[in-house]
């Protein structure tokens, strides 16, 4: 691990106030990603704030009808939490689809969506990567990417979006909440959160420096068959080769997002309205500009079998 | 306009607290150790193991404040205040914990360097089913309850390269089943 200097900060704004006075600064809550790419070195922060005791660790009923989840609110608080388990069944079985027992006791819900890639040359230091050392090259194109996106990448990087708490903050229209260094709020929806490679595969979200996350926002819930299928290369404990979140409604009619696939959680609003026309119309629609490699191509059908099985289990 | 980084400071001692088993420690650290390491090499408490340094393995898990999680991946001076429970607070070789026990006497290892780990997070994912945490496997989300379904997708993230899950999981069954 590089050197770096620490503090720790106790409200948000002193969060956002001390990342803008820092440009080389990290925010670290859970830090399960973040220290684990520290040790690699290919994160290398020259100073951490630590924004564990900034209080927002709590889940509130917004005027809306739905739920402020704040920031620091831990993936198993969240995946347990009784209003979620009820109204927003896809948050708690994507959370209870990723990592282990002892990690989810530890990630935050903002540090899952800023989750970096799992991409085999994003980790390791002896390749190329265009997202590690930016205009270095992708050694992913030509070489081992079955993990890797098949829709949505660039001539500069094919990495994924690893998460799955994110696919469901995606198909249930979630919002994030923001503040930068000078108490200015920004509600971002998932929607634009996260970005797409293009040529500075280095950004992934819409985040400015210093700009700090303070809450997930829920609208209220949409009912429906909520619906979580994660497909990998072993039962538990593994990355998705592709994932599908989807609520689908009495009259055949919902949502659907994948992981797995893309930069960022992948749904297309308009290829919704094939749903009730089944899923190989959903996914003609969903994916009609994929780009797969040799390796990955599987992915395609793959993900239109899982969203048929996720379709006939809805009906169940 | 944003300036350029600093360059890598000269890392300073930062004062935490721990409560390490019941027993208060004032540690002065270069932030860069992290909770594992402040176990093993600054108090001498080398029960938990390092395997990978990832979160992979499982073999650092420790309870924090009650909840197992991986202390390799956690710097020390995110915990001031903190109470750590470690192998060394469950048990003792006269007086073994019964998940101790139900360990030796299942076959639950065979080198034991995953063990610490493994017990730790065995009895974390008991408090865990009792507390109604809900798994990937559990069918109904709002009704939890003991099966071995749950406990081998709880214990995932603690691996055994002897590969002594069969006797892991038995152990873990007549603890629960005892209790």
């Amino acid at each position: 691990m590089k050197p770096f200097t620490y503090e720790r900060v106790s409200t948000a704004a002193a969060a956002a106030a001390a990342a803008a006075a820092n440009p080389g600064a990290k925010f670290i809550a859970g830090g399960t990603n973040l220290l684990d790419l520290m040790k690699l070195e290919i994160e290398a922060p020259t100073h951490l704030i630590d924004v564990n005791a900034t209080g927002l660790d709590k889940i509130e009923p917004t005027a809306e009808g739905g739920l402020r989840i704040g920031a620091m609110v831990r993936n198993t608080d969240l995946a347990a939490d009784v209003r979620v388990r009820r109204d927003y069944p896809v948050l708690s079985r994507a959370l209870l689809a990723g990592a282990s027992g002892q990690l989810r006791n530890k990630a935050t819900t903002s540090g899952n969506l800023l989750q970096r890639t799992r991409c085999p040359y994003f980790y390791d230091t002896n390749m190329p990567c265009n997202k590690r050392a930016p205009g270095s090259g992708c050694g992913a194109m030509d070489g081992i990417s079955r993990q890797l996106a098949v829709i949505g990448g660039s001539d500069a990087c094919i990495a994924t979006h690893p998460g799955d708490m994110p696919v469901a903050m995606r198909v249930l229209d979630a919002v994030v909440e923001t503040v930068d260094a000078a108490g200015k709020t920004r509600s971002i929806p998932m929607a634009d959160f996260h970005t797409l490679p293009g040529d500075t595969p280095e950004v992934e979200t819409v985040l400015k420096q210093g700009e700090f996350i303070t809450a997930v926002t829920l609208p209220a819930p949409v009912g429906g068959r909520q619906i979580y299928h994660k497909v990998r290369d072993r039962a538990s404990y593994a990355f998705a080769l592709v994932s599908v979140a989807a609520i689908v409604q009495p009259d055949g009619t919902g949502r659907v997002a994948f992981g797995g696939l893309a930069h960022k959680p992948w749904r297309v609003e308009e290829a919704e309205t094939e749903m009730p026309n089944g899923a190989r119309a959903v996914t003609a629609r969903a994916l009609a500009d994929a780009d797969p490699t040799g390796d990955n191509a599987y992915k395609l059908s793959l993900a239109e079998r899982t969203l048929a099985l996720v379709l006939a289990e809805a009906k169940e | 306009m944003t300036a350029a980084p600093r360059p890598h400071p000269v890392p300073t001692g930062t004062s935490v607290r721990l409560t390490v088993n019941g027993q208060p420690a004032d540690l002065v650290l270069d932030p860069r150790v992290t909770l594992l390491d402040a176990l093993r090499e600054h108090l001498q408490l080398t029960g938990s193991k390092k395997g990978c340094d990832h979160g992979q393995c499982g073999a650092c898990t420790v309870m924090v404040n009650g909840r197992r999680i991986n202390s390799c991946l956690s710097l020390a001076v995110m915990h001031d205040g903190d109470e750590v429970t470690t192998i060394e607070g469950i048990g003792t070789p006269d007086a073994l914990d019964p998940m101790q026990e139900a360990f030796v006497s299942h076959d639950g290892f065979q080198c034991g360097y995953c063990t610490p780990g493994q017990i730790c997070s065995a009895k974390a994912v008991l408090e865990e089913i009792r507390q109604g945490i809900p798994s990937h496997v559990t069918r109904d989300l709002e009704h939890v309850s003991f099966s071995d379904d749950e406990l081998r997708e709880r214990m995932s993230g603690n691996s055994c390269r002897c590969g002594a899950y069969a006797n892991i999981l038995a152990a873990i069954r007549e603890v629960e089943e005892r209790a």
